[in-house]
């Protein structure tokens, strides 16, 4: 039986690329196709009916049209635009390096239902109040699970020993931490205290209901956030874009305060 | 030594893979022009290829508000009748063409030649922003208007703005975001609906 010409489904757009003259082509990421790209026409022309239906950060219902090489999107409307998301520098910034990190781990056509789910819920919880940055480490844990990428956070990946009440070593190209004696054999890992181990293993078991309301010191955070930021860099072999993003913003926010000091 | 008989075809191969490369020029349009190009009288080929190496011979970016111009100052910077105090700032120059084309606006511009766009890797250093902030801190300036695209990297860029240039004690204001002429309600989107509402004006 031939393929219907046209199909509809749910998408968050997730990146977008100037083509031609008022064309683009989106990156979707659907709950039962995976990541797919969609050729939108003139949506760069200010009476397009569909342009801010696709633009970044918005979840929608859209139809397409299957084509060769490329599928074109005909319809498409916003089922949650998230506007607070857009009308805030710094959560719009937080968003932005969601959907990067979506990008760069999935492969097109590829389907995951769970890590759909998980994004829309991100971003829902992204526009409540709360500690967004422990937010991202939920985010990045769940993500890479979802992957295949999941790091070893209970016991020493080489020795197999538990590490429930000491400190251990991430090592990023084992895959997760490192007893003490272990980690000498590889140059790579670098200490985690026993309190950030704790705060991801909690973030990786999935047993808060918003991570956001998580209290924790600005010192265990900036840590958390370097030990993910190494694993990514490791695993994508390049950095975030956006997180150069969010350290400019952090860098001004912090000048700023301490000049009101 | 006997002369390639295929030179004559080179010349011209040459030409459709060169016009071939321009962005909305494909292979087929790229041989018509060049067998048009071809035929045409050598006057109008000539001027085609004078006016090809004056555009970057001869023009350069205003050293004001970067706009492209043939001058140092940009004929907008240089018009004493222009009201100095207020700057809108754009994406490209473009878009100047587009709001000197309304001839609403009689205030100076400032190009920022791009937008922050976390996701690409463009940062504030990658557009003109410096320039801005220093051209601002300069001279005496009552408003900046903030004509950046609305999409989100125009919004990421604006709301930047609004962070850095409002602490300078200037009024910041950005164009108004609604509904476009031409168009129906049913198929706006949430954002511009919300926008449209909240900018409604008084008849």
């Amino acid at each position: 039986m031939t393929k219907p010409r046209s199909y509809q489904t749910e998408a968050f757009i997730i990146r977008k690329t100037k083509l031609g003259e008022a064309d683009r082509i989106l990156t979707l990421y659907t709950p039962h196709l995976g990541k797919i790209q969609g050729f939108a026409k003139g949506v760069r022309r200010p009476k397009s009916k569909l342009s801010g239906h696709l633009e970044l950060l918005t979840h929608s219902q859209v139809t397409l049209a299957r084509g060769k090489n490329i599928d074109t999107i005909i319809g498409s409307q916003t089922i949650n635009g998230f506007l607070p998301l857009k009308s805030d520098l710094g959560l719009a910034s937080y968003a932005l390096y969601i959907i990067e990190l979506v990008n760069q781990f999935t492969a097109e056509h590829v389907e995951d239902k769970s890590l759909f789910d998980l994004l829309i819920e991100t971003m829902n919880w992204l526009c409540l109040d709360g500690n967004r940055d422990l937010l991202l480490r939920y985010f990045e844990l769940h993500l890479l699970s979802k992957v295949g990428y999941r790091p070893q956070l209970e016991h020493c990946v080489l020795c197999q020993i538990s590490l429930k009440s000491s400190t251990g070593y991430f090592c990023p190209s084992a895959g997760g931490i490192l007893c003490p004696v272990c980690s000498r054999s590889r140059s790579s890992s670098y200490p985690v205290s026993i309190n950030g181990l704790e705060v991801l293993r909690l973030l990786q078991k999935d047993i808060l209901n918003a991570p956001g309301n998580l209290n924790i010191n600005d010192s265990l955070s900036v840590e958390l956030e370097r030990i993910m930021k190494r694993y990514i860099k490791f695993l994508l072999e390049k950095d975030i874009k956006s997180a150069a993003w969010l350290e400019v913003l952090k860098l001004q926010s912090r000048k700023s305060r301490l000049s009101l000091l | 030594m006997d002369k390639n008989p295929e030179e004559s075809t080179d010349s011209i191969s040459c030409l459709i893979q060169e016009l071939s490369s321009l962005p909305g020029i494909g292979p087929k349009s790229a041989q018509r022009l060049t067998y048009y190009l071809l035929r045409a009288p050598e006057g109008q080929v000539r001027s085609l290829a004078d006016a090809l190496l004056s555009l970057r011979q001869k023009t350069k970016l205003c050293t004001i508000c970067f706009n492209i111009s043939d001058t140092d100052r940009c004929p907008i910077c240089c018009n004493s009748k222009r009201d100095a105090r207020v700057i809108c700032i754009v994406e490209q120059p473009q878009d100047i063409l587009a709001l000197e084309h309304v001839g609403a606006y009689h205030g100076l511009y400032h190009v920022l030649h791009g937008a922050i766009s976390p996701t690409e890797g463009v940062g504030t250093e990658d557009i003109r922003i410096k320039e801005l902030l220093s051209r601002l801190k300069n001279n005496q300036i009552d408003e900046v208007i903030i004509g950046t695209n609305p999409t989100m990297e125009g919004e990421t860029t604006a709301m930047y703005l609004n962070k850095v240039i409002s602490p300078l004690g200037i009024k910041v204001t950005r164009l108004a975001r609604g509904l476009p002429f031409g168009t129906e309600l049913e198929y706006a989107d949430d954002l511009t609906l919300t926008r449209a509402m909240e900018g409604r004006q008084e008849f």
